[in-house]
């Protein structure tokens, strides 16, 4: 295994009406998703999500919660008429998550393709936005993860893995490496403090909002390590790993670096490559620590006593992985895996000599250049309200009114993946894992399709009595190369269906 | 090799028989951050023209209710 799993991004995005802030957050998401779905001639009651499989409440650590006690917000997996809920032919899940429009990508394969999927949904949200606009006040978004008052959302990854791998191991290397990583990944955030009691600048959006170690809840006692088991796949093969801890990234070399050394280290896990105890000791603590220091010089102080900034602790695991390739893999690395070691050591190096280095390709960098050349131009101090505009204003997903939209158009940043990749992601899906068969399935039989998710298509056809479900437990299959000729042959469902039964039976 | 440990981290232990990756030379770095200093008038310039008006009540309006 290398960078190369099975993985992908949901993003909630912060939602407003200009001027009228008591607005209901709720419908309002609901109009995000509808205007988008209707405009694509997606009818919710033809493309809404199948529940059968959804099992929020079941824990990595070998146990269920039970439904009376949980909180309301943790039982996704009750159908709530009123809120919309559709599947893009992208492969993509569009829908109301509690307050606010999430954007879940498709299943893909690596981070370069999480990356571009990741951006497509910001254009899906800036096509619904412009759409809502023309019935003044409109609906602004935003890809961010708090509002600075006290709340925060999320933006979450998941990472298929080998079920066999202990859920110990990966609590013990992915806390220290989660603490540490958001020198790269923080999208960088004006004000400290879960509701930025104090003034100030610190890298993450998401750090002050954590409070456990380990934990089944993500709206509430916010653990560094979810245990959310739910793995939208043979359950005996496979874990999804959900990661909460997360930001909202605008940079594709942030999200790249997100996605790519979270999964190296994944497989360092599942491969037992990792052979030394990082172990932070205070690791809530230390996480918050680590973001309210964007000098980078923070020390972090593992269980052993050793102290190191969390620059040199991803070192650390950057050498292990190092170590790690050129034993399986003898220096003959994939493209994808090559791009991901090359970025890592890059951009570790510019924050060890002076992380201003870094910022065409960091979020928070290229923030704090901008908020500081205010500062310095107007003399401004952290408390100013301008700054704190600025910072929601950053990721206003608008590309004439969205700060980082206006520098990337400027050229500002690097780019890995072009406008037109982003723009295919928006309507095609990923052709290599089965997000192919759920999107491709959407795009050419919308109307003989009652449901789908994550593994399942639910089929409508007419003149037959009962559904037909087609599970899809195995997210490598339903590619284009199994399934794309049997599609392209199809001209409609029911045959669709009779050539998979008799290719099956 | 815990004596080490308290110095900065032997990164390339792990890695001695692959060349270092190529990373910028410091002289390219120092020039891009100039380049960067030198152009953050005419950013802040471009921001200013797309800025909400009364940023105070624009942060006062931006209120979220809580998510995952």
């Amino acid at each position: 295994m290398t960078v190369r799993r099975v993985m992908g991004i949901e993003t909630e995005y912060g939602i407003s009406v200009p001027g009228d802030p008591a607005a209901n957050p709720m419908i309002l998401s609901g109009q995000v998703v509808n205007a988008y779905a209707s405009a694509q001639g997606i009818r919710a009651a033809h493309a809404s999500w199948d529940y059968a499989d959804e099992a929020p409440l079941r824990d990595a650590r070998g146990f269920e919660m039970g439904r009376g006690v949980a909180d309301p917000s943790q039982l996704t997996d009750e159908e709530d008429p009123t809120l919309a809920n559709v599947v893009l032919t992208n492969g993509a899940r569009l829908y109301v998550d509690h307050a606010h429009p999430e954007y879940s990508s498709p299943e893909v394969t690596s981070p370069r393709a999480a990356v571009a999927f990741d951006r497509a949904g910001e254009a899906i949200m800036a096509e619904s936005v412009r759409r809502l606009s023309q019935v003044p006040p409109g609906v602004n978004l935003y890809k961010n993860n708090t509002d600075g008052k006290g709340q925060s959302y999320g933006t979450h990854e998941n990472y298929l893995m080998r079920r066999e791998t202990p859920f110990t191991d990966i609590v013990r290397h992915l806390v220290p490496f989660f603490v540490a990583r958001q020198v790269i990944t923080g999208s960088g955030r004006v004000g400290i403090g879960q509701d930025s009691r104090t003034a100030g600048y610190q890298l993450s959006q998401r750090s002050d909002f954590f409070e456990v170690e380990v934990g089944l809840e993500t709206t509430l006692k916010r653990p560094i390590i979810n245990t959310r088991d739910e793995p939208h796949a043979v359950a005996d093969l496979y874990r999804r790993l959900h990661v909460i801890i997360g930001d909202a990234n605008h940079c594709d070399v942030a999200n790249l670096l997100k996605l790519g050394t979270t999964s190296l280290v994944l497989a360092m896990i599942e491969d037992r490559a990792i052979d030394v105890d990082l172990t932070v000791a205070r690791p809530v603590a230390t996480l918050q620590a680590v973001s309210h220091d964007p000098t980078c010089t923070a020390l972090v102080e593992l269980r052993d006593g050793t102290k190191l900034t969390a620059v040199q602790l991803l070192w650390r695991y950057h050498g292990l992985a190092e170590r790690y390739l050129r034993a399986r893999y003898a220096g003959e690395l994939d493209d994808d895996t090559a791009e991901v070691m090359r970025w890592w050591a890059t951009i570790l190096d510019r924050l060890e000599r002076d992380p201003r280095e870094a910022s065409r390709e960091l979020d928070w960098v290229a923030k704090q250049q901008v908020l500081q050349g205010y500062i310095d131009r107007d003399g401004l101090d952290w408390s100013d309200p301008r700054l704190r505009a600025i910072d929601i204003q950053w990721s206003d997903v608008r590309p004439d009114k969205g700060i980082f939209h206006k520098l990337r158009a400027a050229g500002r940043f690097e780019q890995l993946v072009t406008e037109e990749a982003v723009l295919e992601a928006v309507h095609e899906p990923p052709a290599d894992t089965r997000a192919y068969f759920r999107g491709k399935c959407l795009a050419k039989y919308p109307d003989q399709i009652a449901a789908a998710s994550w593994d399942s298509v639910i089929f409508d056809i007419p003149g037959q009595t009962s559904l037909q479900r087609v599970p899809m437990l195995e997210p490598l299959r339903g590619t284009k190369a199994t399934v794309g000729p049997l599609l392209d042959r199809s001209p409609d469902a029911a045959t669709l269906l009779r050539e998979l039964a008799s290719a099956s039976g | 090799m815990p004596s080490q440990e308290q110095s900065r981290p032997q990164r390339r232990d792990d890695a001695p028989d692959e060349a270092p990756e190529p990373t910028p030379a410091a002289p390219e770095a120092s020039a891009r951050k100039e380049n960067l200093d030198s152009d953050i008038d005419s950013v802040l310039d471009e921001i200013d023209g797309v800025l909400e008006s009364n940023a105070e009540e624009f942060v006062r309006g931006f209120v979220q209710k809580g998510g995952q």
